[in-house]
């Protein structure tokens, strides 16, 4: 295939639907799915059919609008007219409306800064392309970046551009790609392997979900690059059972691919082969880890090994292995298609391009939103985020998980990045944030995520294994009344234990929780074990001593 | 293969050293090793001690007791010296206070997971963890005991195994995995629930892969594995034929 037969799938499947004069997208990812949308997409497909407009208007199914409190959601293109809580009884309604005033009703206009301060690379095609169907990829540009690399770069420029771009991994502890790709690209060995990790295990994070279920080839497209780049032809996509929308968009999309020639065997007609296979993980936070996901795809306990060697050196099946995330991953297409240069100059000096958030908790516009970095919480938490539930006070947001933060909202105006967030204790993470307002103790918020590693550690180590135990007992004991004073010092004491001799990032960040609230509530800290009480009403004091 | 391509004539010669011999230095004093040598093994061979429990000469490693760790100058970071190789020049630090504290720290943790009561123990006067108390001054513990409660499996005809003394170091499963061939034990359950089991956590006694030949209840460092009918500080270990069997297979030249 060449590029100009690549480019006229794409204007044939655009002429196609630019044909229609209105296209409605229905919002199927697992979000609004939840809510019934498949139901709405059905009525609304019924309705166009009862009233014979098969050739005016087409129902599209389309994945993640973004704002998934609000679900199911509905697009009218091209009007730009956004439907929130639609059900199937609307179905009539809006059909009714299409080129008169929209359903008031159902209006989502309220919601406008939410979609205006986004910027959108990751997610550029989430809300517009059918996930099932490549050649709407193909459409918005897909598989151009590839046939590029393929054809016109060598490896070597391929992951010049990717390193010129400043991309760095997002899957948490923000590791340079290029850097990763070059050191794969060195080794010597027949055999290397490509894994896209798309375990996802923090509580409350749905961004690489997302991605899969609403634009699964252009994770497939950057894993091909990737794999041209350091010399694999073999990828895996390691994605939770928790996911099964995810799993059978990914293989409807690997098969789509095959078909198209843009995976598999003589990529594009080159010598270039990739196949791609789905395994599933079985729900364990832990391999998330690179080494435990490695050790689950070859069949073994997940459990995570001493590194080094890191996995660019002895990885899957002992061959070199490329691992990153989904998101990473999402972002090299465009990267390749306009350039590192264009990349680098989204950003900040050192965290450059977008990144995608799940915003959850006591926020009014929950949902999947993509910023540039640099973006401040203000922004994200009052503008994107429409601010506090109920007016109520914000008090402090948890980026990265269960091994992030809490950041009080002293640092409102700070920028998100690796560095800024690094320095008050917290971390960029995989992109969960959770808005906490005056109504959540952050003595129990530390609980509950110690809770959660201590019972997802694997068990291999000494201080997680029993340390996050400890941790958690003091914490349960003292947001049940019977803290003592001397239990402030062991905490600090555990917490620095577990963090410092921990084999692998589970435990080496499963007291960041612990430490941000002690640093900066620690006046909560103290009102449970002195006084008593819980200032935020959360915890059931009954003092036993 | 291990030489830069530049010396790689030299390399290519059979009579000359296949890996490279690098000299770095632990607590000042000046060693010298093979690069494929760990810290750990460097160390004692000069008469350097560094407390280990999961690491047994002749099993593979696996860094899980965090017991071995070394500050290596320059570096924030810890390492387990029983998985980290020394680098020319390094400057290895295995007694500084902040190890001695952290050692001493995690080993009382282990003694507030399970049961550890020495005085009704048959291991007792010949166990690894308890000799290791006196070896890091470890004199009280002063977090709160755990003492998670687990059961007993005496179904074996020879062996009984009790839980309530397991430090989940994984000799057992390493040495039946990998020098019996018979990969009767494994691991089963996470964190503090974690378990080690026979066969798909069958009773030992009913066991169809199990030989009976006893080694992972020789390497065990606690009394959590023991032959049958041995009282209260009976049970002594016999580990002697570890390096021995490695040897005659050819694994490793020591
Ligand atoms: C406990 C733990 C869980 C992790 N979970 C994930 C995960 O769910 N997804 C992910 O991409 N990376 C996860 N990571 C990070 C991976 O180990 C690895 O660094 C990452 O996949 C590399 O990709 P990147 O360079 O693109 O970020 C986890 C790390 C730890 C320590
Ligand atoms: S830190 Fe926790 S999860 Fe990681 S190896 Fe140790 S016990 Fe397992
Ligand atoms: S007795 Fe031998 S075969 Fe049986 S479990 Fe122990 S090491 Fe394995
Ligand atoms: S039974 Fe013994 S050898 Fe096996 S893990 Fe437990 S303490 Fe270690
Ligand atoms: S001996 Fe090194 S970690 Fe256990």
């Amino acid at each position: 295939m060449t590029i100009e037969e690549l480019q006229d799938i794409g204007k044939i499947e655009k002429e196609k639907q630019e044909g229609f004069k209105y296209r409605i997208h229905v919002c199927v990812a697992a979000g609004c799915l939840s809510s019934q949308s498949g139901l709405v997409k059905e009525a609304l497909e019924k309705e166009v059919a009862r009233r014979g407009l098969e050739s005016w208007a087409l129902v599209k199914g389309v994945g993640c609008l973004g704002l998934c409190t609000a679900g199911p959601m509905v697009a009218i293109e091209p009007d730009g007219l956004l439907y929130q809580g639609v059900s199937v009884s609307d179905a009539s309604d809006i059909l009714e409306a299409l080129g008169g005033p929209p359903v008031n009703r159902l209006d989502c206009s309220a919601h406008l800064p939410f979609f205006a301060r986004q910027r959108k690379i990751v997610l550029e095609n989430c809300g517009h392309i059918d996930p099932e169907s490549i050649e709407d990829y193909v459409a918005e540009g897909g598989y151009e970046g590839l046939y590029n690399a393929l054809r016109t770069m060598t490896p070597a420029g391929v992951i010049e551009q990717i390193t010129k771009s400043g991309l760095r991994g997002r899957g948490g502890a923000g590791f340079p790609t290029g850097l990763k790709w070059t050191a794969v690209s060195k080794t010597k060995s027949n055999v290397k392997f490509v894994i896209c990790n798309a375990d996802e295990g923090d509580p409350g994070a749905f961004m690489d979900r997302s991605v899969l279920e609403s634009d699964p080839h252009r994770v497939l497209e950057g894993m091909a690059i990737a794999g041209l780049a350091v010399g694999a032809n073999y990828g895996f996509v390691y994605v939770r059972a928790e996911y099964p929308l995810a799993v059978k968009r990914i293989r409807t999309a690997i098969a789509r691919a095959e078909r198209l020639g843009v995976l598999g065997r003589n990529i594009f007609n080159t010598t270039f082969s990739f196949d791609v296979t789905v395994r599933l993980g079985a729900g364990a936070f832990v391999c998330g880890e690179e080494t435990a996901l490695i050790a689950s795809i070859e069949g073994r306990r997940g459990s995570p090994r001493p590194r080094p060697p890191f996995p660019s050196e002895l990885g899957l099946w002992g061959y070199p292995t490329l691992i990153n995330n989904v998101e990473t991953f999402a972002n090299v297409p465009p990267i390749i298609r306009k350039g590192g240069a264009w990349f680098a100059s989204i950003g900040t000096e050192k965290s450059k391009g977008t990144k995608v958030f799940a915003l959850a908790g006591r926020v009014n516009n929950t949902g999947l939103i993509e910023a540039p970095m640099g973006t401040t919480l203000r922004e994200i938490v009052f503008d994107i985020g429409g601010g506090v539930t109920g007016d109520r006070k914000f008090k402090a947001i948890l980026t990265g998980g269960p091994s992030g933060g809490c950041i009080p909202a002293q640092f409102l105006d700070m920028s998100m990045d690796y560095e800024s967030l690094a320095q008050v204790g917290a971390i960029m993470g995989s992109g969960g944030l959770i808005v906490m307002d005056d109504s959540s103790c952050m003595v129990d918020v530390a609980k509950f995520f110690i809770e959660f590693c201590m019972s997802e550690s694997c068990g291999k180590c000494v201080p997680c294994r029993v340390g996050t135990v400890q941790i958690y007992n003091l914490l349960k004991r003292i947001t049940e009344g019977g803290g003592k004073p001397s239990d402030i010092e062991l905490l600090e004491e555990l917490c620095d234990l577990v963090k410092n001799t921990s084999l692998c990032g589970l435990g080496q960040t499963a007291p960041n929780p612990v430490l941000s609230t002690m640093r900066y509530f620690m006046d909560e800290y103290k009102a449970h074990i002195e006084d008593k009480v819980c200032p935020a009403g959360t915890c059931h004091m009954n003092p036993t001593e | 293969m291990r030489y830069p391509a530049f010396l790689q004539r030299i390399a290519d010669r059979a009579d000359v050293q296949p890996v490279r011999i690098l000299t770095f230095s632990i607590n000042g004093q000046a060693v010298s090793a093979r690069e494929d040598e760990t810290i750990l093994s460097v160390a004692r061979e000069n008469g350097i001690s560094i407390p280990t429990l999961c690491h047994l000469d002749g099993l593979s490693e696996r860094g899980a007791c965090r017991l071995c760790i070394v500050e290596i100058k320059g570096s924030p970071k810890l390492s387990p010296s029983c998985v980290t190789l020394p680098r020319q020049d390094m400057e290895v630090i295995t007694n500084s206070d902040r190890v001695l504290d952290y050692r001493r720290k995690i080993l009382e943790l282990l003694f507030t997971e399970r049961n550890h009561i020495c005085s009704v123990c048959v291991s007792n006067g010949h166990c690894d963890l308890q000799s290791l108390t006196t070896e890091l001054g470890m004199t009280h513990v002063h977090y709160d005991y755990l003492h998670t409660r687990h059961a007993v499996d005496a179904s074996h005809e020879r062996f009984s195994v009790d839980h309530n003394r397991c430090v989940l170091c994984q000799r057992c499963i390493r040495v039946c995995e990998e020098i019996e061939g018979a990969h009767t034990w494994d691991v089963m359950g996470r964190g503090y629930l974690s378990k080690v089991i026979t066969d798909l956590n069958q009773p030992w006694g009913e066991s169809t892969s199990c030989t009976g030949c006893g080694k992972c209840v020789q390497v065990c460092p606690t009394g959590a594995l023991s032959e049958k009918g041995k009282s209260v500080a009976e049970m002594t270990k016999k580990r002697q034929f570890l390096p021995y069997l490695k040897l005659m297979r050819g694994d490793e030249s020591r």
